[in-house]
């Protein structure tokens, strides 16, 4: 017990020492919390639309007013040649093109029906999604306003089925709410496994891992001596980001704190074995950085942080349910957005459980003290 | 051979023989592009679908059975099963099981031959705020199909038809916007992170000393470093676009030529950048933290290719003109997948030479100063 202790406070006089973990610890959540959020605003707006109006008649100047009033999107250019409207798209300037026919009006009016061809630029599936569905809705709105002046008849809905929808936990469709509970997430996990996997690794590189190894200390003591420290510091750096999301964004979690950290020191564990496994596999700090730099790529960019597990396919799902970070984003937001309790939480408890047991004791096995 | 070529071949040389002596590091720097690609490629979507539904049938009679049917048969969704009242709605959406809740009013059929008809109740779990959009739009749709069948096929008059077609990826996949992204975040990965690492060791293991009493220029040293990082990214580039198009199904409709021109001056962007940062820093940790903080992130979050840039505020705009990766990702759309050629993309081809030449000359003043 004496020689743990000594460990750890010599664990956090290197700590302290070292301006730039300080700095990282205490500067980096502030700056990524500040930045990240506003950057990640997934809204669809100001969508670009060019529209080639080869018809030019009373109805189609009012449907592109229509357009330009809407909001969502911006009448990027106007012209009668397609081609135009193809060279804006290839450039950028535009994200829809919508091209109204010659005789537009005159078809609608005489043989009662005429079509109006969209084109959207779908490299991005988000954008191209959900800007063709509200020009779509739109100019379905549109033929109702003017199916209803011309027949003169005030009810234009199609079939006797209606719907009304509530948008629940984030009324306001802030995008900041989701973003930040899951930033706070990749938060921890990068000083939990990054700290931890280059710290022993240096210990390596320098040398003086052969002090250690000579010392009578012993194998746990030493695992727990690195590992606690790394610990404290994770949840420093949860509590400066709670602090911030609550100040600048007013995010404050419905369900409780407890809940949160009680199922972070889970997950932190979980992750400093990680760091740990990384760091007993590695020869240099180099080899440490990438793959730690690797895995926290594939944890993050699988973890449903910024794009959709549902839509994945069935293996890549596999992957994100394997991937620990996801479990702790999903209850992350279940608890500080909808308010989930320890109860709703019970299962990906017991996962990360496992997932903590498995990879500490893979470390302990895998750390020798001779080389 | 003039001596100084001479010389300027030895060091590079020693720089490989630096990295094939390490095969581990060696192994990573070539997989994981390969890895990452595939992972990514196949893996990312922007798409929705597979949505959990649960449903409240208050109904229950047929026209209720026949729309929950055709929500399940649908491909954007998916039914997680009836659940009783408002607490079953909570409880399923608290625990996760669903991202949208459909409400069927008692005397479904029956209201919906009335003249105003039935209302159902959508209700979204908008923590996502765009994918509770997009189920809403869905669901909406459902229902206003099954509703026009129930009116009959009379003809409604003055019927404006769109017909949308999608360009440049009819299929919608997820890889045509990631690909792009995925190759400027390994390159600058590989690139950035072991050129600023490999300047740092040496300093911080002492060999520092010996490069710098040696009759080598600071420049040469410099270069002599990047060397062997270039060829290794000249492989990457090539490796990552044989995936892309016969793994991936991502066609090259530009020139390939040019497209592995711009690379390459991407990637000399990056080397140019992790010189800089390891003749600015003392460490590896320093270094390689710099390289997450400064490089990994802004790419991933300011680049574009995630999140769209003109929806940020005006600051972050403004800093999303310094990230490298924005506008080689602009680039690699436009030749990749649009099929444009350089005239579209100079503009951003200027900019990056740009970065280039005062990224390397920053960084050889450094060096520079640090001989002195």
């Amino acid at each position: 017990m004496r020689r743990l202790l000594v460990i750890i406070r010599k664990e956090f006089g290197q700590i302290r020492r070292n301006p730039a973990i300080i700095r990282l610890v205490v500067v980096m959540p502030v700056i990524q919390l500040l930045v990240l959020p506003n950057a990640a605003d997934y809204e669809v707006k100001n969508i670009l639309v060019h529209v080639t109006d080869r018809d030019r008649s009373t109805l189609s100047r009012r449907l592109v007013e229509n357009i330009r009033a809407s909001g969502y999107f911006i009448l990027s250019g106007y012209g009668s040649d397609r081609r135009e409207a193809v060279v804006a798209m290839e450039q950028d300037r535009a994200d829809i093109m919508l091209d109204i026919p010659r005789h537009f009006e005159k078809d609608l009016l005489r043989e009662g029906r005429s079509t109006l061809f969209v084109e959207v630029n779908a490299i991005n599936g988000v954008k191209a999604g959900l800007g063709g569905a509200y020009l779509t809705s739109l100019l379905r709105g549109f033929n109702d306003g003017i199916r209803a002046e011309w027949t003169g008849d005030g009810d234009s809905r199609a079939g006797p089925l209606r719907t009304t929808h509530t948008f629940r936990f984030n009324p306001r469709m802030a995008y900041s709410l989701f973003m930040v509970p899951g930033i706070l997430v990749l938060l921890l996990t990068m000083v939990g496994m990054n700290l931890t996997a280059i710290n022993i690794v240096r210990e390596k590189e320098l040398g003086t891992i052969e002090q250690v190894n000579v010392s009578p200390i012993r194998k746990h003591e030493f695992i727990l001596g690195k590992l606690i420290p790394q610990f404290i510091m994770g949840f420093v750096v949860m509590t400066i980001g709670f602090g911030i999301a609550r100040l600048v964004y007013g995010i404050v979690p419905l369900g409780s704190y407890l809940t949160i950290y009680a199922f972070a020191a889970v997950y932190m564990l979980a992750f400093l074995g990680i760091g740990m496994l990384v760091s007993n596999f590695s020869g240099t700090m180099q080899q440490a950085m990438l793959v730690s730099f690797f895995l926290m790529m594939v944890f993050i960019l699988m973890s449903g942080l910024y794009t959709n597990i549902d839509s994945m396919p069935a293996w890549a799902r596999w992957v994100a349910r394997a991937n620990p970070v996801t479990w702790f984003i999903e209850v992350m937001r279940r608890v500080v957005l909808k308010g989930a309790g320890m109860a709703d939480i019970a299962m990906e408890l017991a996962v990360i459980s496992a997932y903590a047991l498995l990879t500490n004791a893979l470390a302990i096995l895998t750390y020798h003290k001779r080389s | 051979m003039k001596p100084p070529m001479k010389q300027f071949l030895q060091f590079a040389k020693k720089e490989f023989i630096h990295i094939l002596r390490d095969p581990r590091t060696l192994a990573i720097l070539v997989g994981m592009p390969m890895v990452q690609i595939l992972i990514f490629g196949f893996a990312l979507t922007n798409e929705v679908k597979n949505a959990r539904f649960v449903y409240v049938d208050h109904a229950r009679d047929p026209l209720s059975h026949r729309l929950i049917q055709r929500l399940e048969a649908s491909r954007y969704f998916e039914s997680a099963g009836p659940v009783d009242g408002p607490e079953g709605i909570d409880r399923a959406f608290r625990r996760g099981q669903c991202r949208i809740a459909l409400v069927v009013p008692p005397g479904f059929e029956t209201a919906s031959g009335r003249a105003d008809g039935a209302t159902l109740q959508l209700i979204a779990d908008a923590s996502d705020p765009n994918t509770a959009n997009t189920l809403v739009n869905y669901a909406e749709a459902v229902v206003a199909d099954l509703s026009r069948e129930l009116a009959g096929p009379a003809q409604t008059p003055y019927t404006i038809r769109s017909e949308t077609r999608m360009r440049y990826n009819p299929q919608l996949k997820g890889a045509y916007n990631f690909v792009p992204g995925v190759m400027a975040m390994v390159l600058l990965l590989v690139c950035t992170m072991m050129t600023a690492l490999t300047v740092v060791r040496e300093k911080e293991t002492g060999t520092m000393e010996v490069m710098l009493v040696s009759p080598m220029r600071p420049l040469r040293i410099i270069l002599a470093k990047a060397v062997p990082y270039l060829l290794v990214s000249f492989f990457n580039i090539a490796t990552i676009l044989l995936l892309s198009v016969f793994v991936l199904d991502v066609p090259i409709r530009g020139q390939v030529a040019l497209l592995f021109a711009e690379s390459v001056l991407f990637t000399g962007v990056a080397l140019s950048l992790g010189l800089l940062i390891s003749t600015a820093t003392a460490s590896q940790l320093t270094a390689m933290f710099i390289s997450l903080i400064g490089m990994f992130l802004p790419t991933i979050m300011l680049s574009g290719f995630m999140f769209p840039i003109e929806n940020m505020p005006l600051p972050l705009r403004v800093l999303s003109n310094f990230v490298p990766a924005r506008w080689y990702f602009v680039i690699v759309r436009s030749v990749m997948i649009k099929g444009t050629g350089f005239a579209t993309v100079w503009k951003e081809t200027l900019v990056l030479a740009g970065m280039f030449v005062f990224f390397t000359t920053l960084a050889v003043r450094k060096f520079k100063l640090r001989l002195e």
